[in-house]
């Protein structure tokens, strides 16, 4: 089974270790990973900024890139549900794409979906000691579905515990450039969701989508909270020992 | 109503310093949240309720002229008459002339949205004529002069402490000389002086949640039972409503009703759910001479059939502004016009014009809480990206965020190019970082950097590094 991973271009630029533990999860679970180099970003920016033209060559070139693998997988429910959900519907009146688009929407996957869902691979021996919480990406949760898998994992890994925050499934107020044009609401959104972390009693936040950690994580980091911060494939990979989303490198 | 949403964020960023308007809005979170998501909880064919009532509406919008003229007729037959209104001018008019017909110099009001939409108060007004709100939060904002801040609640924004300290001014001269400090007070007041003004009123006028075509029925969903004294102690009952309201049978109209309290306060049914048909007739004991019903347009053909349709499926339950996260922290009032939160940020711009109003649909992260809890199943966020097309066909979007997004598009659709730049960009911010982990200030970020750090990029980018990784692997192989 040939998985080309999409890496997401937050990923590919500020987190390439995210890509890594992706790859070793995938492998675990006994897959052939490949990494289409062509890739750059699903195209979401451009779609949600009003930017239809730039969004639809991004998705053609996405199409183009994976479209001979078995599975697309992302650690990004964000940027699957824009392939599995958008470019169909924006794509569905282009005679060449239409039916590739709808096609490869059928086989996208977030990562910890794809692992439970497709691979049926629930149970990780990873050592992790400490407390979780989870914070549900507005489109894991809404576009993708995702809410029990990467809890499922988290919870199969040896001595961590989950503590689930209050208001989960609150959007951390990232939206894209919408938490650069609209700074005041957005600092006041991801307030609230720092506020229900830290109440959680838990010492590090997880989620499976960069943009919201980048927000989440900078804003613990420019408060000087004492809670760390990783990508669920970090911690499911092993991968979390090292220093977290924003951290000092010799942490 | 003047609009004010062209400053929308600086309207926004006032009502995030404005701790009395922050006390106020946490009602929201505890009251209207959970109260729905238990009355959810207990209604397990919510979906399938759902499913039917669009089915129900999309049949109605597809014959939309077919069920509003067999409205019209069963008005008529019901000794009622129907009035046609365009425009807000032509509505505003049309009621502003029923009322000096009957030489109505006071009006009672029952809550209409679509009252506020045509700006009916100040049409009145300017006649002579004086409207009396009888809905207690349409009442207090009336006493405050201030517009609604919520399709359901107008006044969730004012605390208990304003709205005590509202009455002892105002009710003076009723001979009020204490701040109220409890509920019961406040209401008890209002009820006061609000039964002399419904029996001296000389004309009432309500909104209405739906029309039924079959038997020409308005009906008034409310929890104070104000609509029914405003609809039956004057001589002369108005409606004032959009044409969109329309269902076909009774029947149909129950399952929106089951819907419709639920998604707004979490109740089964409101306190009062009452339909009007017609004038008094012999036999009827009291009701008013005449019946009256205005039906508003205001752009909602046009909508018909284009991609903003779906919109008109919306019931003004409310259940999207209690769920927007933008609205919970700002409240109604920085929307600047009359419908806030997610339905008023796709309607508010169809009604007074895209460049009146470009900030509502960009003001949003897409987190689709709006759509997953309306009973309507409006795709709302699609209906915000609609408007965001627009904006870019009209090159109506500022010139900073449109340049760096052309500029990254050109690089994103190029990949050579891109991971060129791209692994540049990571490597001189990863420099600029020094091993911290993030940065505290960055060119060109200040919407990020103002109250964020912005974590670093740990180096050399994800492919980059993998192509490296690759490379070495097979060469360890050989």
């Amino acid at each position: 089974m040939r998985v080309a991973l999409f890496a997401t271009c937050l990923v590919d630029l500020v987190r390439p270790s995210v890509g890594f533990a992706a790859v070793k999860l995938l492998e675990q679970a006994g897959c052939e990973v490949v990494v289409p180099p062509t890739q750059t970003c699903c195209g979401q920016p451009a779609y949600n900024n009003g930017d239809k033209q730039t969004a639809i060559r991004l998705a053609k070139q996405v199409v183009d890139s994976f479209y001979i693998y078995d599975y697309i997988v992302a650690p990004s429910g964000s940027c699957g549900g824009m392939i599995k959900i958008h470019y169909p519907e924006f794509l569905k009146d282009d005679s060449d794409y239409a039916s590739k688009a709808a096609d490869l929407a059928g086989r996208c996957y977030e990562l910890t979906s794809f692992l439970v869902d497709v691979l049926k691979f629930e149970s990780l021996d990873a050592p992790y000691d400490g407390q979780l919480t989870y914070h549900d990406s507005c489109s894991s949760l809404r576009e993708m579905g995702i809410k029990h898998q990467p809890r499922n994992l988290l919870k199969s890994l040896n001595g961590c515990q989950l503590n689930e925050m209050a208001d989960t499934e609150s959007c951390c107020g990232f939206g894209g450039t919408f938490c650069i044009k609209y700074s005041a609401i957005s600092t006041r959104m991801v307030d609230d969701k720092v506020n229900n972390i830290k109440e959680s009693g838990a010492d590090t936040l997880v989620a499976a989508d960069l943009g919201c950690l980048l927000n989440i994580a900078g804003r613990i980091k420019r408060l000087g909270l004492p809670i760390k911060v990783f990508h669920v494939a970090e911690v499911l990979a092993g991968m979390a020992e090292g220093p977290g989303i924003g951290e000092d490198e010799s942490s | 109503m003047k609009s004010s949403s062209l400053t929308f964020s600086k309207n926004a960023e006032q009502a995030l310093l404005d701790t009395q308007l922050q006390r106020a809005l946490d009602k929201v979170g505890s009251g209207f949240i959970d109260k729905r998501r238990a009355a959810m909880d207990a209604l397990p064919e919510f979906e399938q309720l759902r499913h039917t009532a669009r089915e129900i509406k999309e049949h109605t919008l597809a014959h939309l002229d077919e069920y509003l003229l067999r409205f019209e007729q069963q008005v008529l037959d019901n000794g009622g008459q129907v009035h046609w209104a365009s425009t807000p001018k032509q509505a505003t008019g049309i009621i502003v002339g029923l009322c000096r017909e009957a030489n109505a110099k006071k009006v009672t009001k029952g809550k209409t949205m679509v009252g506020e939409e045509v700006g009916l108060n100040e049409a009145l007004q300017q006649a002579g004529i004086s409207p009396v709100e009888t809905d207690l939060g349409e009442y207090i904002i009336q006493l405050a002069e201030e517009p609604p801040s919520h399709i359901i609640a107008p006044a969730i924004h004012k605390t208990r402490e304003q709205i005590g300290e509202l009455f002892k001014q105002h009710h003076a001269r009723y001979g009020l000389t204490q701040p109220l400090e409890t509920v019961p007070a406040i209401v008890n007041e209002a009820r006061q002086v609000l039964r002399e003004e419904f029996i001296q009123a000389d004309a009432g006028i309500t909104g209405a949640n739906l029309l039924i075509a079959e038997t020409g029925s308005t009906v008034l969903v409310t929890n104070e039972g104000n609509g029914d004294l405003t609809a039956s102690l004057p001589r002369m009952h108005i409606v004032i409503a959009s044409i969109e309201k329309v269902v076909p049978t009774l029947e149909d109209a129950t399952v929106i009703l089951r819907l419709l309290a639920r998604s707004a306060t979490g109740q089964e049914i409101t306190s009062y759910t009452s339909f009007f048909t017609g004038s008094k007739r012999e036999t009827d004991q009291d009701g008013p001479e005449q019946f009256h019903v205005v039906l508003v347009d205001n752009g909602r053909t046009e909508m018909l059939g284009d991609e903003f349709h779906p919109m008109l499926r919306c019931i003004h339950c409310g259940a999207c502004l209690n769920h927007c996260p933008v609205y919970g922290a700002i409240g109604g009032h920085a929307y600047g016009w009359v419908y806030p939160g997610p339905m008023g940020a796709v309607l508010t711009p169809l009604m007074i014009g895209l460049p009146q109003a470009p900030d509502l649909p960009q003001a949003s992260t897409l987190c689709g809480r709006c759509a997953e809890v309306c009973p309507m199943s409006i795709p709302l966020p699609d209906l915000l990206r609609q408007h965001r097309f627009k904006l870019t066909e009209q090159h109506a979007v500022k010139i900073k965020p449109r340049m760096a997004l052309a500029g990254w598009g050109f690089l994103a659709v190029r990949p050579g190019l891109y991971r060129w730049a791209m692994n540049w960009m990571t490597r001189l911010l990863h420099w600029a970082s020094r091993g911290r982990g993030r940065l505290h200030k960055v060119p060109f970020a200040g919407g990020w950097t103002q109250s964020r750090d912005l974590p670093a990029p740990q180096g050399e980018t994800f492919i980059a590094a993998w192509q490296r990784q690759q490379a070495k692997r097979k060469a360890d192989n050989e």
